[in-house]
């Protein structure tokens, strides 16, 4: 036996980082690791930490983990799309730092877009999505924590694991799939990736994933079962009822992630043949399964948006949202449709023409229900009386954004149309706009609108303005070029091209596009740290800042841990909108709540099974083995905890609601 | 204290009502991934390579055999869970130990199957088929595990502890996958062993 590669596999010491940008990535990951320790010693925060943030089960805290962890990831897939952008542009001239054209190789090229594409995806607006969703949707049920709080600070732990692994090849390795975001096979196969690159990208995914899942599960329960009495399901708010499908979407579809994920590691790892060339495996099953999860996928981060954009058009238009169980049934058949129209990411498969119409049409069906929802907030902003803060301007820039996308879309269904755009910037440009322009800036409405209810004090309105439009200048700047670039025949994942199409000053708009966004983002960053300075005069004293309609307000900002003192009776839809109606406020009888303590375990979990991932990345048995085996054996610890709650008594409650209560 | 007592009451009425729902869920995203495989198997049941077809590697009688013992390993583990709710906990570790010997019996055959199979050079590695053969019965095989390994932890535990109620709320989660797995099998046996036969 080889005890050197039973215990650190690969591994050689020609993997530590030796490229310009595995050098600087790795100085940049330990420089940030390292100020943010120097900080947490200076201040003596690290018990603080741990204790109040870490370990917390608190779905607000994780919530907020989630959201600052999201970002983070934001910055750094932003970098790539900066290195994509500069490489199109500089592509022209000679080739500098070793490359033919422009900096990048093509090798680099391709690894980058990889890791742009995950990390957007997987980690940037799931993870704000998730974020969001673990902070507003237990206020919007009434609830005061989540069906299962353990499993909660699992599925963040997991997805910081993933987060991590994803970036770890910049340590160790230095290199990652160069295979596209989705790792379609053959390209992903051993025979043409003999590198730990694919290992990487199927061990983050594959344990970030999990997370996903489990999240997927608990909100499933949590909203099904933990509603305040009276909350029936058409109660729900919007954005509750969206997360819910968003949720159910979650639960369907990434146990088929998790299994293709498998299927190709037991390819590259065990010598199977699911995807090879040779021994008869079959490479279009790849396709067809990755994008059974790939479609309902963006439906996942795109429905949660819906909601938040129905919560915020009714508050800002001060008016119910028109039509409430059209917008329900709407979001509903979108999350059905998505599961019928996979095939149309490969029309020029090959699968025939039959095929191609039934998915064609499929796929224009999702428009009926999209646009029913647009009318929906559309009429519901008819003859009310618009206020003009920052969250409704995400809501103008996203109907421009998003009917301009959906009509490329609309395009691109039509399979003979398809042909022709098939893999181009075309289709770069229009999934950018749906995702940025549709799941982001819902995102940033969420935040900006929520952000008061969750810190106790507004962000300031002014800057939030200039970030609007920055990011929509800059938004159009960098795709818009791409539509055009896409019609002209240029193709996606192209490091370089002829000067002699003339594509250079197309790419160059597009830059200076990206470059605007960069500027959209430091202003986000100017906004949080005014704010932040400014937050006694930004206070929110009500907390109820913007007269809004559901249950999250009726509480002080930012909430109490306990969410709720006494759990709310809802009568009715908007149902903080009419208690504030009903004058008489019954007397309040406080009562013992139970609740759930905080645990590292999930931590120690997560733990475990990166350094199962790592590992495995490597194939160094030994730390693989104690990586699985520690996991089990805490999973198996916390299973037999008894010791899981605490119970806060009726006169604490009490008492911290007159304190609470009295600053507000 | 007597308000506390039935707050905690009612509280574990409602953490097992989530649970339980939680853990149907579960069970539905594992049919999902066995869904999956299912649906490769399918497809790659063909894509022999020039390798063995599955009528000439599947043995009918064999497959059989290990179907029936894994049906009453089902059984008896329904007997367990009567005898959960008398609280007889003589019985409840009796029929317990009874599922485990012949779920391990289960395994072993699996086992053997496939090293058989391996033996005569028809590995995962030789063909498309094999592979989707491999993993989908694998998978089953390492559940099966998976709820060996669950179940000996319980044992010990009701042997030590007694049935309480946490305990009795394991068991019955137990016995719930125990038989998803039974039914994922059947559909095993009809897709991969029965379907060989025509």
């Amino acid at each position: 036996m080889n005890w050197k590669s039973f215990i650190i596999g690969q591994l050689t010491w020609a993997d530590l980082p030796h490229q310009w940008f595995t050098i600087g990535g790795t100085g940049a990951i330990f420089t940030m690791l390292g100020a943010a320790a120097v900080f947490l010693t200076i201040t003596k925060r690290w018990r603080w930490l741990w204790k109040n943030w870490l370990t917390s089960t608190d779905p607000k805290k994780i919530g907020v983990m989630y959201l600052i962890m999201a970002f983070l990831m934001f910055v750094r897939g932003g970098l790539d799309a900066l290195m994509l952008f500069s490489q199109q542009v500089l592509t022209v001239g000679p080739g500098v730092l070793g490359a033919k054209h422009g900096y990048l190789d093509a090798n680099h090229f391709q690894q980058i877009f990889t890791a742009h594409g995950d990390i957007m995806v997987f980690f940037v607006t799931m993870g704000f999505l998730f974020g969001l969703i673990n902070l507003i949707v237990p206020l919007q049920i009434g609830a005061r924590d989540l069906a299962f709080p353990f499993l909660n600070s699992l599925g963040f732990w997991l997805y910081v694991a993933g987060a991590i692994l994803i970036n770890m090849f910049f340590v160790l390795g230095g290199e990652f799939a160069a295979t596209g975001w989705l790792a379609v096979a053959p390209l992903s196969e051993l025979q043409f990736q003999p590198g730990t690159g694919v290992n990487y990208w199927i061990w983050s995914l594959q344990i970030s994933g999990l997370g996903t899942l489990i999240g997927g599960i608990n909100f499933v329960v949590t909203i099904l079962k933990m509603r305040a009495p009276g909350m029936s399901l058409m109660r729900m708010p919007m954005f509750t009822w969206t997360s819910l499908m968003s949720m159910l979407l979650v639960i369907s579809i990434f146990p088929i992630l998790a299994m293709t994920i498998a299927l190709l590691t037991v390819d590259r790892y065990l010598g199977m043949h699911f995807f090879t060339l040779n021994n008869a495996g079959n490479q279009m099953m790849y396709w067809n399964l990755i994008w059974m999860w790939g479609h309902p996928e963006v439906y996942v981060l795109i429905i949660p948006a819906f909601g938040i954009y129905s919560e915020v058009v009714s508050t800002f238009a001060q008016k119910k949202v028109f039509g409430y169980p059209s917008l329900v049934a709407a979001a509903g058949l979108i999350t059905l449709l998505s599961f019928t129209v996979w095939l149309h990411h490969f029309f020029t498969m090959g699968a025939g023409a039959d095929v191609n119409a039934f998915f064609g049409i499929m796929t224009m069906y999702i428009g009926i229900p999209t646009g029913v929802q647009i009318v929906n907030w559309l009429l519901t902003m008819f003859r009310g009386r618009i206020r003009y803060y920052s969250p409704i301007y995400w809501f103008f820039g996203f109907i421009s954004t998003f009917t301009f996308g959906g009509m490329a879309g609309m395009l691109m269904a039509l399979p003979p149309v398809d042909f022709q755009i098939h893999n181009s910037l075309f289709l770069v440009a229009h999934f950018h706009t749906m995702i940025v322009g549709g799941a982001l800036f819902g995102i940033f409405a969420g935040i900006t609108y929520w952000f008061p209810k969750i810190t106790g004090f507004k962000l300031d309105e002014k800057l939030g303005k200039y970030v609007f439009w920055t990011w929509l200048v800059g938004f159009f700047a960098s795709f818009v070029p791409l539509y055009i670039l896409g019609m002209m025949g240029a193709t996606r994942r192209m490091d370089h091209y002829s000067p002699s199409t003339g594509w250079q000053y197309l790419f160059l708009v597009s830059l200076i596009g990206a470059l605007i966004i960069v500027v959209a983002v430091i202003l986000q960053v100017v906004q949080l740290i005014v704010s932040i300075k400014n937050r006694r005069q930004l206070r929110d004293t009500t907390g109820d800042p913007w007269n809004g309609r559901s249950l999250e307000w009726s509480t002080p900002s930012p909430i109490p841990f306990y969410n709720f003192p006494v759990i709310p009776q809802v009568h009715s839809r908007d149902a903080y909108w009419e208690m504030k109606k009903q004058k008489n406020k019954s007397p309040i009888i406080y009562e013992d709540i139970v609740l759930p303590k905080n645990t590292a375990m999930g931590i120690y979990l997560a733990a475990f099974l990166f350094l199962f991932g790592l590992a495995m990345v490597w194939q160094a048995t030994l730390f693989a083995i104690i990586g699985l085996t520690g996991a089990i054996i805490c999973m198996i610890k916390r299973t037999f905890d008894e010791n899981t709650e605490y119970v806060l008594p009726a006169s604490e409650v009490e008492k911290l609601d007159k304190q609470y209560r009295l600053t507000v | 204290m007597n308000s506390v007592t039935t707050l905690n009451l009612k509280k574990e009425t409602e953490n097992n009502d989530k649970t339980t729902l939680g853990f149907w869920i579960y069970l539905m995203t594992d049919l999902v991934m066995f869904g999956v495989l299912f649906a490769t198997y399918t497809v790659l049941r063909g894509n022999t390579f020039g390798g063995p077809m599955d009528r000439n590697v599947f043995n009918l009688p064999f497959a059989l055999s290990e179907t029936l013992i894994l049906l009453t390993s089902s059984f008896t583990c329904g007997l367990a869970i009567l005898a959960l709710q008398q609280k007889n906990k003589i019985q409840v570790i009796l029929w317990f130990s009874l599922t485990f010997i012949l779920g391990i019996t289960f395994l072993i055959l699996e086992l053997s199957e496939f090293s058989k199979l391996i033996s005569e050079g028809n590995s995962w590695q030789r063909s498309g088929f094999l592979s989707a053969y491999f993993t989908l019965v694998g998978t089953h095989g390492l559940h099966i595990t998976a709820g060996l390994i669950w179940m000996i932890i319980c044992l010990f535990k009701i042997w030590k502890e007694g049935l309480t109620s946490s305990l009795s709320r394991k068991l019955t989660l137990l016995s719930l996958f125990w038989h998803f797995l039974d039914i994922v099998w059947i559909f095993i046996f009809t897709i991969v062993y029965l379907m060989s036969g025509i």
